[in-house]
C-alpha cells in the first residue's frame, strides 16, 4: 500500500471512532484495593500521562518501600490536599482518554464507607463498573454494597479486577475462588455480565499488557481489552417524552417549550399531551439554532412549538399520548440514603426528577441487610442504607419504571431544612388504587402472592389490565407476608 | 432576537452532539432555577464555546443573564479588542469589572508577583464582582480535564455566602439532577464544559466555526524569554531587563490570560486543523504555559477554597 493510502486508511479508523459514543465506567470496591492505582496506571499505559504532569507525578511521589522505583499513581486521580495527605479518595474523580478504539470516560470512586455518596454520584451515569478485590483480603461488605449500588443504578457489565496479585503469588486457585464467590452472590443480584481478570494494577499487569510471565494461565482478555468490548444501552425508548425546562418567550407571537428528549422520538405533526393536565395538542415546530429540523429523538436539546396556546409550565411533561408515563399519587422505589441525617418517615422532603420539584412524603418499607442479602422491614433509613420505600405525593406525579427509562425514573431527595441531597431513588413500580374491599364478597376472595417480577408480568396480561380495579394488590416483603398468612386458616 | 448565523453545517459527530446537548441542558436548567444568573467570559477558546453554547441553548431568545469578564487590566489588547467586537455583533450585555483596590495600590505581577497579583486581581475581583451583582449562579468554562481538583468538582459546585469550595463536603450529583437549592446569600458555579476535553473543545470549533482570538493561531511575533516562558513583548507595558532581547519567532498559545502570565509555545499551527493535530501529538499539557499553576502543588485547589474560578 503506497503512503498515501496508509494515511487515508489512518484517518478512515480515526473517524469511526469518533463515531462511537463513549464508555463511561466507574472503578469500586473496599478501601484500599487499588482503584486509583489501576486508573492512574491504565492513563500511564495510554499515553494520556504527559511530560509535564509525569514530572510533577514524580515530584509528588513518595519513595515506595516495594524497590520497584513506580511513581505512585493514585495521585494522577487523588487531586485534593486531603486524599494527598491521607493516600485515600475523598470524592469522585473524571478522567478522559481514548486509545484508537475507541474513547472512554471513567470516575474513579472512593471506596471508604463514609463517602459512599459520591461512589453513587459515579455509579448513577455509567454503563459499566470495574469492581476491584484485594486477592488477599477477598470479598467484602463494602465490595457488595459497591456492586449492590451500580446494580441497583442500572449497571449491567462488571468486571471483577481480583488484584494485588501479585502479593499472593500470581495464585490461580485463589484468584477462581474470588472468582466464584463473586459470581454467587453477583447472580442473587441478577448480574450475569462478569468478566474476571486477575491483575496487578501497580505494576500493569492484564491491565493493557498482558502477563505473560507469572500469569500464563489466565486465557482471557485484558482489562483494556475488555473496555473495548463492552457495550452501550440504547437510550431509545417507546414513549416519547420531554420534560419542560422553561418557556421560551422572546416576543409576543412565539411561544417554545424548551427541554431535552429523554425518550422516544417526535416529529412535527405529532399529537402530544401534557402533564400533568392531560391537554393535549399537536407539534408544529422543532426548533434548534441550527436550522428547523423534521425529528427530534432521545438526547436531543430542542424547543417545541405546538398549534394552540395551553398552560404549561416547568416541570410539566409532554408525551406521546398512546405510550405514557405512569401517573398517580402513590409509588414504590429502591432508594439509597446518602447523608447523615437519613430520611425519616412521614416527613415532607422535596423530590426533584426531571426538571420538576415536588413535596412528597417517604415512607420506608425495608432495608437490605450486607451479609445475608435479605430485606428487613424498617420505619427509617441510615446514612449509606439501601432499600424500599414507598412515596407519597401531594400532587399528581409521573414517571417511568427505572429499568425502562432511567431519565423519566430516577429522582433525588432534598432535605428542606439543609437543602442538601439526601437521597438518590429509582421508581420501581406506581402502586395502585387500592381496589375498595368492601365490595368483596365474604366467602369467595382468594389471595395470590408472587414475587415481584411474576407480578409485574401478570399485570401487562391483557385479561389481567381489563379487571384490575377489582383486584387489590399490596406490595410487601416475605416476612410480612408470612406473618399475614399464618392468620388466615 | 438571537440570529443563527449558518444554516448549512454538516451535522456534528455523536459524540460532540451528546456533548452539546449537555452543556444546554444545564444552561436552561440553571436560567430556570435561579434568580439572577450571570456568565463569567474571559474571552478565551473555552469562554467563546461556552458563549456559543449559551446562544444556542436559549434561541430565538436572546441570552437571558449578563456577562461578567473579570479585566486585571493586563489583558492581550487583542483580547479586549475581540470582546469589544463581539459584545456588539450578538447584542450582549458585559459588565466588565477591574478590582479598584488593585488600580489605587497599583498591584501589577512585575511588582506584586504573581500569587499576589492572581490573587487581588482576579479572586478577590471575582467575589467582589459577583457581591456587588448579587448573582446566586455563575456559569464558568472550566473543563475537568483541566486540571486534578477540577476533575473532582460538581457540574453545581456549592458556593457558602463568602464564596468558599469545600472539596470534602460536596453534595452528591446523580445523574443529571441537579440539586439548586440555596439560602440566601450562597450561591452555585455552573460549568456546562465540564465534560469537555481540550481536543473536544477545538473539534466544536472547528465544526461550529466559533470565532476566537487570533492569538490562538501561529504568527511571526516578537517575544522575550523570561523564567522559562516564552511572553508576548507587544506590549508597552512591558519592561525588559538589561539581559532580556527581543526575538521574532512563529509562536501561538494554548491558554489565554495576562499577557506577562501567559508562556507562548513555538508552533506553526495556523489553521484549526493544524492546532488539532499538533495537540494530538502535543507531549506536554495544556496548563503548562501558565504562571499560576506552577507555584506550588496543590495550588489551584486552594484558589479555588478562596473562591478563584
Ligand atoms: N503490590 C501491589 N500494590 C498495589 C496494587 N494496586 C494498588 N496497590 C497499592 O495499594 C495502595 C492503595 O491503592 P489506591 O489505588 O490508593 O487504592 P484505592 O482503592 O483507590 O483506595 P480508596 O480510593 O481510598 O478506596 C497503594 O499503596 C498502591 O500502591 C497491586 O496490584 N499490587
Ligand atoms: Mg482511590
Amino acid at each position: 500500500m503506497s503512503e498515501l493510502n496508509l494515511a487515508k486508511q489512518q484517518d478512515l479508523t480515526k473517524s469511526t471512532l469518533k463515531n462511537l459514543s463513549p464508555l463511561r465506567f466507574i472503578t469500586c470496591g473496599s478501601v484500599d484495593d487499588g482503584k486509583s492505582t489501576l486508573i492512574g496506571r491504565l492513563l500511564w499505559d495510554t499515553k494520556a500521562v504527559k511530560e509535564d504532569q509525569e514530572e510533577r507525578l514524580r515530584k509528588d511521589s513518595r519513595k515506595q518501600k516495594d524497590g520497584l522505583n513506580l511513581p505512585e499513581f493514585a495521585l494522577l486521580l487523588d487531586g485534593l490536599q486531603a486524599e494527598r495527605e491521607q493516600g485515600i479518595t475523598i470524592d469522585v474523580a473524571y478522567r478522559y482518554f481514548s486509545t484508537s478504539k475507541r474513547t472512554f470516560i471513567v470516575a474513579d470512586t472512593p471506596g471508604h464507607e463514609q463517602y459512599t455518596r459520591n461512589m453513587a454520584t459515579g455509579a448513577s451515569s455509567a454503563e459499566l463498573a470495574i469492581l476491584l478485590v484485594d486477592a488477599r483480603v477477598g470479598i467484602l461488605e463494602q465490595t457488595k454494597r459497591h456492586a449492590m449500588i451500580a446494580s441497583m443504578m442500572g449497571i449491567k457489565q462488571f468486571i471483577l479486577a481480583v488484584n494485588k496479585i501479585d502479593l499472593a503469588n500470581y495464585d490461580r486457585q485463589l484468584f477462581e475462588t474470588i472468582e466464584t464467590e463473586f459470581s454467587e452472590f453477583a447472580l442473587s443480584l441478577g448480574i450475569t455480565d462478569i468478566i474476571s481478570i486477575p491483575m496487578c494494577a501497580l505494576k500493569g499487569e492484564n491491565v493493557v499488557n498482558k502477563d505473560l510471565e507469572h500469569m500464563g494461565w489466565y486465557e482471557g482478555p485484558t482489562l483494556l481489552e475488555a473496555l473495548e468490548r463492552a457495550t452501550i444501552r440504547s437510550k431509545q425508548t417507546v414513549g416519547f417524552r420531554m420534560p419542560v425546562q422553561r418557556v421560551c418567550r422572546p416576543n409576543e407571537s412565539f411561544r417554545g417549550y424548551q427541554g431535552t428528549v429523554s425518550g422516544g422520538a417526535v416529529k412535527p405533526g405529532d399529537s402530544v399531551v401534557i402533564l400533568p393536565s392531560g391537554i393535549k395538542a399537536n407539534v408544529t415546530n422543532i426548533i434548534t439554532f441550527d436550522l428547523v429540523r423534521n425529528a427530534a429523538v432521545a438526547g436531543d436539546a430542542i424547543t417545541l412549538e405546538l398549534d394552540r396556546n395551553v398552560d404549561i409550565a416547568r416541570g410539566d411533561m409532554i408525551s406521546s399520548i398512546d405510550a405514557r408515563p405512569l401517573v398517580g399519587h402513590n409509588f414504590s422505589a429502591n432508594i439509597i440514603c446518602l447523608a447523615q441525617s437519613g430520611i425519616v418517615a412521614n416527613k415532607r422532603y422535596w423530590l426533584k426528577s426531571s426538571s420538576k420539584l415536588q413535596r412528597v412524603v417517604v415512607e420506608p418499607i425495608s432495608v437490605i441487610d450486607l451479609k445475608s442479602g435479605q430485606y428487613n422491614a424498617c420505619d427509617s433509613f441510615e446514612l449509606n442504607n439501601i432499600g424500599k420505600v414507598k412515596l407519597r405525593f401531594e400532587e399528581e406525579a409521573n414517571f417511568d419504571i427505572y429499568d425502562e427509562n432511567p431519565d423519566t425514573g430516577s429522582f433525588i431527595l432534598i432535605d428542606p431544612d439543609s437543602n442538601n441531597t439526601i437521597a438518590g431513588g429509582m421508581i420501581s413500580a406506581k402502586i395502585e388504587q387500592v381496589a375498595n374491599i368492601d365490595n368483596f364478597n365474604e366467602e369467595e376472595i382468594i389471595v395470590f402472592s408472587m414475587p415481584l417480577v411474576e407480578a409485574k408480568k401478570l399485570q401487562q396480561l391483557e385479561g389481567f389490565k381489563e379487571i384490575s380495579d377489582k383486584v387489590q394488590q399490596t406490595q410487601t416483603i416475605k416476612s410480612k407476608l408470612r406473618n399475614l398468612l399464618s392468620d388466615i386458616d | 432576537m438571537n440570529e443563527p448565523e449558518n444554516h448549512q453545517k454538516p451535522p456534528l459527530e455523536p459524540h460532540l452532539k451528546e456533548l452539546e446537548n449537555e452543556a444546554i441542558f444545564i444552561f436552561r436548567e440553571v436560567a430556570a432555577e435561579f434568580e439572577n444568573p450571570v456568565m463569567l467570559y474571559s474571552v478565551g477558546k473555552d469562554s467563546s464555546t461556552l458563549l456559543h453554547l449559551a446562544r444556542k441553548a436559549f434561541y430565538p431568545e436572546k441570552i437571558p443573564f449578563p456577562l461578567l469578564h473579570i479585566n486585571t487590566g493586563w489583558k492581550f489588547s487583542q483580547m479586549i479588542e475581540f470582546r469589544d467586537e463581539l459584545i456588539k455583533r450578538y447584542e450582549l450585555e458585559l459588565i466588565s469589572f477591574t478590582n479598584p483596590r488593585g488600580v489605587n495600590e497599583n498591584v501589577t505581577p512585575f511588582t506584586h508577583g504573581s500569587a499576589l497579583y492572581t490573587d487581588i486581581m482576579k479572586t478577590e475581583a471575582l467575589r467582589m464582582a459577583l457581591d456587588d451583582g448579587q448573582y446566586d449562579a455563575a456559569f464558568g468554562g472550566a473543563r475537568r480535564d483541566e486540571e486534578a481538583s477540577r476533575a473532582k468538582e460538581r457540574i453545581y459546585s456549592f458556593r457558602t455566602p463568602d464564596h468558599r469550595w469545600d472539596p470534602r463536603n460536596q453534595r452528591p450529583e446523580l445523574w443529571s439532577i441537579y440539586n439548586g437549592m440555596i439560602k440566601k446569600g450562597e450561591s452555585v458555579r455552573a460549568f456546562p464544559l465540564s465534560n469537555w476535553t481540550e481536543s473536544d473543545v477545538w473539534q466544536y470549533i472547528r465544526a461550529e466555526d466559533i470565532p476566537i482570538v487570533p492569538l490562538y493561531f501561529a504568527k511571526n511575533r516578537p517575544v522575550i524569554e523570561r523564567d522559562g516562558m516564552l511572553i508576548l513583548a507587544e506590549d508597552k507595558r512591558l519592561e525588559l531587563a538589561p539581559n532580556e532581547q527581543i526575538k521574532q519567532m512563529d509562536i501561538r498559545f494554548r491558554t489565554l490570560g495576562c499577557f506577562p502570565l501567559s508562556g507562548a509555545i513555538k508552533s506553526e499551527a495556523r489553521n484549526i486543523d493544524e492546532i488539532i493535530e499538533e495537540i494530538e501529538v502535543a507531549t506536554v499539557s495544556e496548563r503548562q504555559g501558565r504562571a499560576i499553576d506552577r507555584d506550588q502543588a496543590g495550588s489551584m485547589e486552594m484558589k479555588k477554597r478562596e473562591g478563584y474560578f
